[in-house]
């Protein structure tokens, strides 16, 4: 077959085109991330010292302090987060990847879809009048719930997602070796995804470690270490909003270094997350 | 027309009637060569061990001491029915091959022996699979139970891709909470059986799937003899390997029968010609004829199984 030199000469320049613009559209999508982390490192770096880690913010006029108290307290949030998130979460996910061709399972899934669109702050809203008014105090408890709830989509349908991700072949070895069905699934459909499923709830927990929104009237905010989960507790996200919008030029430099920790934070979770899936699985 | 056609030939199966000493009409030439046989059986008797167990590729239909047997097996996906009413004999300790054309229900027939087809959603299954006179589909048969005893080989080699080659063969008994009083023994027992303990006894610990394709069969053959197992059920083990490996698959298939009841399916009617005492053709959910190997290939009695072993269909 022989379209003629012409032809030839056009797809090339077709395919030459289409990869330049492919090529564009990569590097426009990176502009934002770059500059993005560019400018919270220049501007956060500075802010950056022992101190920031570990003392508590100094009084307006006074120089130097730290964000100790909002730094542990969003890991305690997220920990909360996470120890009322994943569990459920996975199960659920686990229910709609074995059984989810029933009609409620169906229903679990689109209500899963619907709850990850549901907006943060309304879901901060939710939990404020469910435990905040009962219990009748802010708390490390009520945020850490309002972001397992965030979670607990994610982690479902990921766990779901990587579960269908593992060759049904894998169980019917299993099932051949007369393996009852629970232990298939756990110890051989569970186990070869569960590198996979450790990804995706680490990223699910990097997500809800940035949250404000749900946080603003549940765990609200703590000029000082707290002890226990029901106290206030103070959180780098909601710390940011309030030292970004405050008028002092010294509480914007620490903003900016809260903001680098932040992002910090959600790097060497995913990292951490990684590793040691991939350590575990050499190990073996 | 077809109905009679298959009851007549199920019934031939399930009594045993030695056919491959009928004569065939269609053959004359060959008329002569089972009396041939015969004599040879009888004549290759002095010591009583052969007696009792005549050469493996000499055991006429009527000397076969069936491990399992269908008996009138339906099996359906839903509303379409896949086998449409089987009996067949399993040989104890001897080799059954299944060929037929693409869709006529090897596989799922394969699946049925060991309660595997019910695995997948909106399989339903019809009939009797007698294993050692005890119906595996009575209602208080454990089908966990009938698959320890009835072991399976995939078409696909698919060996745990988190667990090392050691893993891997200890599976089986460690998934099922069987306390391992000799690990180290029972892999290489199984690596051995398979004629795999010589190219991976030194990595061990390496992934089951770093192995070649052919390995990884071998491999996947050795986690199912680790159960000991009674029966073994083959289901094309050879379609994704190379010549080579399934050479080697091959052999391994004449040395297990020694020790095991083998079913394979097979696309390769030149497969089952090299490793099978029996052959069973299946066309269409049905059986169509069962014999000794030798003789399906040599003369069969039903034009579709000259047809069909002859290429000109499937």
């Amino acid at each position: 077959m022989n379209l003629g030199a012409a032809t030839y000469v056009r797809r090339n320049l077709v395919d030459r085109v289409v990869r330049t613009l492919c090529v564009v559209g990569t590097v426009v999508a990176l502009i934002p991330l770059f500059s993005v982390l560019y400018y919270v490192v220049v501007r956060g770096i500075g802010g950056i010292n022992l101190d920031f880690f570990t003392e508590l913010p100094r009084p307006v006029g006074e120089t130097g302090g730290g964000m100790g108290h909002a730094l542990v307290g969003t890991l305690k949030l997220v920990g909360l987060a996470g120890l009322f998130g994943i569990p459920p979460g996975v199960l659920a996910g686990i229910y709609l990847a074995e059984l989810g061709g029933s009609k409620f399972g169906q229903a679990v899934r689109f209500a899963a879809d619907v709850m990850s669109g549901v907006p943060s702050i309304t879901v901060g809203l939710f939990v404020y009048s469910l435990v905040v008014v009962t219990t009748k105090q802010f708390s490390a408890l009520a945020g850490g719930i309002a972001l397992a709830i965030l979670m607990l989509p994610m982690v479902t349908r990921t766990t779901e997602e990587l579960l269908k991700l593992v060759p049904e072949s894998l169980r019917e070895a299993a099932l051949g070796l007369g393996v009852p069905k629970w232990r298939a699934t756990l110890r051989v459909m569970l186990r070869t995804a569960l590198p996979g499923i450790a990804v995706g709830v680490m990223l699910s927990v990097a997500r809800v470690a940035g949250e404000t929104a749900p946080l603003l009237f549940t765990a609200f905010n703590n000029r000082f270490w707290s002890t226990g989960v029901m106290e206030q507790e103070a959180s780098l996200p909601v710390n940011i909003y309030t030292y970004a919008v405050s008028p002092y030029e010294a509480w914007h430099e620490q903003a900016w270094a809260a903001a680098l920790v932040l992002l910090a934070t959600v790097l060497i979770l995913n990292i951490m997350a990684r590793f040691l899936v991939r350590t575990r699985v050499r190990a073996r | 027309m077809n109905m009679d056609f298959s009851t007549s030939l199920s019934k031939t199966a399930a009594q045993k009637n030695p056919d491959d000493s009928a004569p065939t009409t269609r053959e004359p030439r060959t008329a002569s060569e089972p009396a041939k046989l015969e004599s040879v059986d009888q004549g290759a008797a002095p010591s009583p061990e052969v007696a009792s167990r005549p050469r493996w590729d000499e055991v006429s239909v009527s000397q076969v001491t069936p491990k399992m047997r269908a008996e009138e097996l339906h099996a359906s996906f839903g509303s379409s029915e896949v086998i449409k009413g089987i009996s067949l004999p399993i040989a104890e300790k001897l080799v059954t091959a299944i060929i037929g054309p693409s869709g006529c229900g090897k596989s799922t027939f394969l699946r049925c022996l060991n309660r595997m087809h019910e695995v997948v959603s909106g399989a339903t299954t019809k009939g009797k699979v007698l294993l050692d006179k005890q119906d595996i589909y009575d209602r208080d048969v454990d089908p966990v139970r009938v698959r320890g005893r009835v072991g399976m080989v995939f078409q696909k080699p698919n060996p745990f891709p988190t667990m090392s080659i050691r893993d891997n063969v200890l599976a089986g008994l460690r998934l099922n909470g069987v306390k391992l009083k000799d690990p180290d023994g029972q892999v290489e027992k199984a690596l051995r059986a398979v004629a795999l303990w010589d190219e991976v006894k030194d990595g061990l610990a390496k992934a089951g799937t770093s192995l070649s394709g052919g390995q990884q069969q071998r491999l996947c053959i050795a986690r199912a003899l680790a159960l000991e197992p009674e029966v073994l059920l083959m289901d094309e083990p050879c379609s994704a390997l190379d010549p080579i490996a399934t050479a080697r698959v091959e052999e391994l298939i004449h040395e297990l029968r020694e020790t095991y009841t083998i079913v394979i399916v097979t696309h390769n009617m030149q497969q089952a010609a090299r490793v099978a005492n029996f052959t069973a053709f299946f066309y269409l959910g049905q059986l169509v004829e069962y014999n000794r190997t030798q003789v399906i290939f040599t003369r069969p009695q039903e034009q579709r199984t000259e047809d069909y072993i002859t290429g000109r269909f499937g």
